[in-house]
């Protein structure tokens, strides 16, 4: 199979797709080589769509016999210098965080969907935003980060797809792109479209036969006195350059707002309109929308927490990115929480509601 | 004088970190001859595994990957299907691949993977002192079987070899061993045999198992071991051609 030079996508026009055929169409758009997955539902559409579109393009589909062989795949993949990618739900992106840990210590490039789904355990299939503090905070062991994407709309999703693969070639190193079952299912239309890359490293580390060459090798073993120490060294550079470069963060109604909403992914598109809500009744609150997880917007949350404002973060789990705002309001105002989990989704109405009771907090608290 | 014997280009030139007696050794050099006579290093992209042979890229002077515990068959799956070109081969232990691996080989195997596999068994796990494997012998002493493996508790040893030549996927399996100049001799002959099969295109999986000698933890002297693997180990692992 020789992969072909054009895609036969359709971009640049107007189309109705569900978010899980819409963020893998993506991938082929972004130049995905290989992709390598394991059936569970609420994503489902993405393996049979790549079954189909795949071969079409002449790249690579495998269905594998489990998540961890699908991310080894991905590795496997990855170390000869092709853009792999895969995707899951929550109890598979479980098993897959062995291989994620691996390609974070072995400097591997790589792009994960978890198409979020209520925990823990086998949960449930519903929607949910319960694994922010797993995709966040590493997942896998060891001293390591992942880039993590929260996009809040099916086109967004879409267009996270190939920001992850550039983000991924850059930094060397695993990407996330946290979905859930709402933004999989949700059918909206959109417009593909095929962006130019960003001016990527060459990948000479790659596995491609050492012809005429020395021979490379990909690993994530350091057992020498203090080599693996200067490895995470090396590692945590490179996290705090993206710290710096690559926040995404939308700010909306933000600047004359008294109440400040921190929400992502489904959770922010539902708070926007208790936002917009409230404001009709003349409360006047905003919304700050983190799309990068990780790197967090701390700086953006700080400076919002500047002067005093009540902070009321929304989440479809009991409080896991509340305390990334936490760190980042530093104490200097109130950060007060609402959430539903395991699958329940808060409504514009359950919100305004928290909204008009912070409104009725004693101005003593200032 | 002539030199009848030296150092093959794809070994590396340099002291090992194998034990005495240690099977690796011969191992490495048998796969590293075989990439020079087939004249395919400059395509062969080889994956280490968790165990002893962790660093083989120490050792083979090819493009290498090291990758999770019984993970090499997925990672060759991920690296052939996206390199058809290349020629992929993984080198696994028996903890690697008869264990905590049980599932990829059986799926590579299942699937046809194009790929050669060498599986080093030496009946117990080497890099983590010396515990029971799925290929221990009954009554063999290890670190976690201080009275001998017992096939009440442990069960037996697993003959992976017999069970992945039922695969309609694999095309190639052979038993040899590492106990004699004879047996090595075979041993080079299959491993060349698995690689010429991939370079040929041949559609499905290719693996040799070489019992191999482990005179620290069989606590033998490397004697002894080579003496154990003929007298022994071939009794529940025969030697041979199981497939192709």
């Amino acid at each position: 199979m020789t992969k072909k030079e054009e895609t036969s996508g359709r971009i640049g026009e107007r189309i109705l797709m569900c978010g899980n055929e819409a963020f893998a169409e993506a991938a082929i758009i972004a130049g995905c080589d290989a992709f390598f997955g394991y059936p569970i539902t609420p994503q489902n559409e993405v393996s049979a769509y790549m079954s189909r579109r795949m071969p079409e393009e002449g790249r690579v589909f495998v269905q594998s016999e489990s998540e961890l062989a699908a991310i080894n795949m991905v590795f496997g993949a990855s170390a000869t210098g092709k853009r792999a990618f895969t995707s899951s739900s929550s109890p598979g992106i479980s098993l897959m965080q062995e291989g994620i840990s691996y390609l974070a210590g072995a400097e591997l490039p790589a792009v994960i969907v978890n198409v979020m789904r209520g925990g823990p355990g086998l949960g449930n299939i519903a929607p949910s935003q319960s694994d922010y503090f797993q995709a966040t905070r590493g997942g896998g062991h060891g001293d390591y980060r992942t880039i993590t994407l929260g996009p809040s709309s099916v086109q967004e999703l879409a267009d996270c797809i190939p920001l992850a693969f550039d983000l991924a070639d850059q930094y060397r190193m695993p990407v996330m792109v946290l979905a859930d079952g709402i933004l999989g299912q949700m059918m909206e239309p959109i417009v593909l479209e095929k962006k130019p890359r960003r001016k990527l490293p060459a990948k000479d580390w790659a596995l491609t036969g050492a012809k005429g060459r020395e021979q490379n090798i990909v690993r994530s073993l350091w057992l020498g006195e203090r080599v693996l120490e200067e490895h995470n060294y090396k590692l945590h550079a490179r996290y705090e350059q993206i710290q710096k470069n690559e926040v995404i963060c939308e700010q909306y109604k933000v600047d004359d707002a008294e109440i400040i909403m921190v929400a992502y992914g489904v959770a922010a598109r539902i708070v926007r309109g208790a936002v917009d809500k409230a404001r009709e009744e003349g409360i006047p609150v905003g919304l700050i929308r983190p799309v990068t997880l990780w790197p967090f917007p701390t700086e953006q949350i700080s400076k919002a927490a500047e002067e005093f404002r009540f902070f009321l973060t929304v989440e479809m789990s009991m409080g896991q990115m509340v305390e990334d705002v936490k760190l980042a309001v530093a104490g200097k105002a109130p950060v007060l929480f609402y959430g539903r989990p395991g699958g329940g989704v808060p409504t514009v109405d359950e919100i305004l509601e928290r909204i008009k009771q912070l409104t009725l907090r004693p101005k003593s608290e200032e | 004088m002539k030199t009848v014997f030296k150092r093959t280009p794809t070994l590396k030139d340099c002291p090992t970190h194998y034990c005495p007696g240690c099977g690796h050794g011969i191992a490495h050099r048998l796969v590293a001859e075989t990439i020079d006579e087939l004249d395919i290093r400059g395509r062969t992209i080889g994956i280490a595994p968790v165990g002893c042979a962790v660093l083989a890229y120490d050792y083979l002077d090819v493009d290498m990957v090291e990758v999770a515990h019984g993970r090499p068959p997925a990672v060759a799956t991920g690296m052939k299907r996206t390199n058809p070109d290349k020629i992929i081969f993984s080198y696994q232990g028996d903890g690697d691949l008869a264990s905590i691996g049980a599932a990829e080989i059986l799926h590579a195997g299942h699937r046809g993977e194009q790929i050669t596999v060498i599986f080093i068994n030496n009946a117990v796990y080497g890099m983590t002192g010396g515990q029971m494997a799925p290929t221990t012998m009954i009554n063999q002493v290890t670190a976690t079987t201080p009275k001998g493996r017992v096939a009440s508790e442990q069960g037996y040893p697993l003959q992976v070899s017999e069970l992945l030549a039922t695969l309609p996927g694999t095309i190639y399996i052979e038993r040899c061993a590492l106990s004699g100049v004879s047996a090595i001799r075979k041993t080079k002959k299959a491993i060349k045999h698995a690689f010429e099969l991939q370079i040929e295109g041949a559609e499905g999986l290719s693996l040799v198992e070489v019992l191999s000698p482990c005179p620290t933890y069989w606590r033998m002297t490397p004697a002894e071991s080579m003496e154990w693997i003929e007298n022994e180990m071939t009794k529940v692992f025969p030697l041979g051609r199981l497939k192709g």
